[in-house]
């Protein structure tokens, strides 16, 4: 009997993953679910298992099957062969997206079976302070966008005494061209739960949640089934593997608003109130979710955990670059010919991920720039691809590496439309609680609307220096991330891309004259 | 969401008792949870399609809130829709790494289509996640990428115009 293993993934079921799969089944073939590789261009990727191992079948439609079960593919340019030795996935060092593709997301089994729960059986025989040590050796930084060492915040979190203590995921994805966070949930949700549970553990948490938005329903789905099967199987609960030391875990879903991926903002939504942001300090360490010490940390941060507990933080800070350490998951997006998930080791330069992996545009156009980080990273054009993806030499570089989505964009963009669209998208998304934000961001798309619809010269130049006192006040002003980088993608676009605004194009130098 | 169409739906008529009743139980149902507020108003969108204004006292009295506390979480979330939802839903990403697939055809197109339309909503969305696949989007709730206006219009043949 074939087994033939189709992706549930959302990516891939909006390719028509589950159409295969029904097709499949009907055939009176064996069909298991994985998550996907994240090669995503290939999907739906569907495997054969055979005795060289999992050969998989790219773009397989229903109508493919039938040819697929008579071995008919093989000879095809849709045969990829042997997945796992597939050159784009063997180039990478996946640590967090180890098993994501590999297993049934919700196979316990499965995921004991390559190295699962390790961590946390390693967390629970070591005392809080140890865990946290180790946490701080590994030099882990916080994957959402900041890259606050995790191990300062578990200390705090873990030294502060109150009632009750909290651990907070923020699954709130909300940048485009970002899908880790998810891929990983969808694929390998219990490294999430173990994660967790160890920062629990570290810090002295009873409860955690998960704040995952409603754009990710199958996640949601996903992560639930995990977290009831973790508590059937004593992973979650009163014992935590018998530990006799209680998690208690539970998902909230969001509701369609961006700015509650910004920490304070989902502490408030997760509380029941408008996802406006707070005033730090004070801290959500010390006074977060409830007014309660709480870890709010993003998924790819905690599912980083496991392998830190399981393998030593020695081993995780061997790899990476400078004060970044470990590997960054980076998800290849927008105008790419190979979108999908990157796993590297932080210090892989801009180039080898849109050009070796990405292969450049899907269009067959030249690039024209790369957005990084999201829609308040930077827009960076070919000439800046010896970057290396590092958090230092990108803020360097007056940009971010954030959570490492990277849109890539061809040459039939035009920088200040998109330029105007960041300030749009703030409108729409700013919480409205301080001014820099939620006004400047208005004035911001007019002036950007005058700059663009310029006929002078001098009109142009008034309005630019408009523009740059707007960026300086949103920067300096705004509460929270939202609208202090906001600025980040319209000063990118203006400095590389001047011609779009009807400036001179930059010297061979990258300066604006 | 925010949604391009006939301009503002008609408000909703009063809610019968039977609503009232509802909301109250999903709401009491609920109170124990930390923060119930947003897992109440997500139960009364997803069992009785939209949160009618009337359902606000209701909600208010049974988590103790006041009736403005309901209503400007009510109002903040796109999710919380207000108006009871036309008989199928488009929602297209309008996420910067959909637009560089050239999801900004994809929506036009298709806003354009259903621009008079009381039976089709076309919402615009920011990431669904499927960044690599985009241009995305969702037909009735099920997620689709690789969209333009040629499969779109083939994953909604026979739709009302």
């Amino acid at each position: 009997m074939t087994t033939v293993w189709v992706p549930c993934d959302a990516a891939s079921l909006s390719v028509g993953a589950d159409e295969v799969a029904d097709r499949l089944t009907a055939a009176g073939v064996t069909v298991r679910r994985n998550g996907s590789r994240g090669m995503l261009w290939l999907e739906p990727l569907v495997e054969v298992e055979t005795p060289r191992g999992r050969v998989g079948y790219a773009g397989v439609s229903p109508a493919d099957v039938p040819a697929l079960l008579a071995g008919a593919l093989a000879p095809t340019e849709q045969c990829v062969g042997v997945v796992d030795e597939h050159p784009w996935l063997a180039a990478q060092h996946r640590v967090s997206f180890a098993r994501v593709g590999v297993i049934e997301p919700t196979d316990l089994a499965a995921y004991r079976e390559l190295g699962g729960l390790r961590g946390l059986e390693r967390a629970l025989n070591l005392s809080p302070e140890q865990v946290v040590a180790e946490v701080t050796a590994s030099g882990l930084r916080g994957r959402g966008g900041a890259g606050f060492p995790a191990g300062i915040k578990w200390e705090t979190v873990r030294t502060a005494s109150a009632d009750v203590k909290f651990v907070c995921c923020n699954a709130d994805e909300g940048d485009s061209g970002t899908f880790a966070d998810r891929m990983l949930i969808e694929g390998d949700p219990f490294t999430l739960v173990e994660g967790m549970a160890i920062s629990a553990v570290a810090v002295g948490a009873t409860e955690g949640y998960v704040y995952l938005r409603s754009e990710y329903p199958h996640a949601v789905r996903t992560l639930r089934r995990a977290i009831d099967i973790a508590y059937a199987h004593g992973v979650l609960g009163e014992s935590v593997l018998g530990s006799g030391r209680r998690f208690d875990l539970d998902v909230r879903v969001g509701a369609g608003a961006y700015i509650c991926g910004e920490e304070t903002s989902m502490l408030e939504s997760l509380e029941g109130r408008r996802g406006e942001v707070r005033a730090k300090p004070p801290i959500p360490a010390l006074e977060g979710l409830f007014g309660r010490p709480t870890v709010v940390n993003n998924v790819l941060t905690l599912a980083s955990v496991p392998m830190i507990l399981a393998d030593g933080g020695e081993a995780y800070a061997a790899l990476g670059t400078g004060r970044s350490r470990g590997t960054q998951v980076f998800q290849l997006a927008g105008n790419v010919a190979r979108g999908g998930i990157v796993e590297a080791d932080f210090g892989i330069s801009l180039g080898e991920l849109v050009e070796g992996f990405g292969g450049g545009t899907a269009s067959g156009r030249p690039v024209k720039a790369v957005q990084v980080g999201g829609p308040l990273g930077a827009y960076l054009p070919p000439e800046r691809f010896d970057l290396p993806l590092d958090y230092e030499a990108f803020t360097d570089a007056g940009a971010m590496v954030g959570h490492g989505g990277v849109v890539v964009w061809d040459d039939t963009m035009d920088a200040a439309r998109m330029a105007r669209f960041a300030m749009e998208f703030c409108v729409k998304e700013s919480c409205g609680k301080c001014t820099p934000c939620r006004i400047g961001s208005t004035r911001g798309v007019e002036v950007l609307d005058r700059i663009r619809a310029a006929q002078d010269d001098g009109v142009r130049r008034t309005q630019l220096v408009l523009l740059e006192d707007l960026c300086t006040t949103m920067t300096k002003g705004s509460l929270c991330a939202m609208g202090g980088l906001t600025p980040m993608p319209v000063r990118s676009a203006l400095e590389h891309f001047p011609e779009d605004f009807g400036l001179p194009a930059p010297t061979t130098e990258g300066v604006r004259p | 969401m925010r949604q391009r169409g006939p301009g503002p739906a008609p408000a909703p008529a009063p809610a019968d008792q039977g609503r009232a009743a509802s909301v109250r139980v999903i709401a009491e149902e609920l109170r124990g949870v930390r923060g119930p507020l947003l897992p109440v108003l997500h139960e009364v969108v997803a069992t009785l399609g939209f949160v009618h204004e009337d359902d606000v006292p209701v909600i208010a009295e049974v988590l103790n809130l006041s009736r403005a506390d309901v209503h400007g979480v009510v109002t903040f979330y796109h999710d919380f829709r207000r108006t009871p939802p036309a008989d199928h839903r488009v929602s297209l990403c309008r996420g910067e790494a959909c637009q560089a697939r050239g999801a900004e055809q994809t929506y036009a197109v298709a806003a354009d289509r259903w621009s008079a339309s009381p039976d089709v909503e076309v919402a615009e969305v920011f990431c669904l996640g499927n960044c690599a696949l985009g241009p995305a989007g969702t037909i009735d709730g099920i997620l689709h990428g690789r969209l333009s206006p040629e499969r779109l219009a083939g994953l909604t043949d026979g739709w009302p115009r």
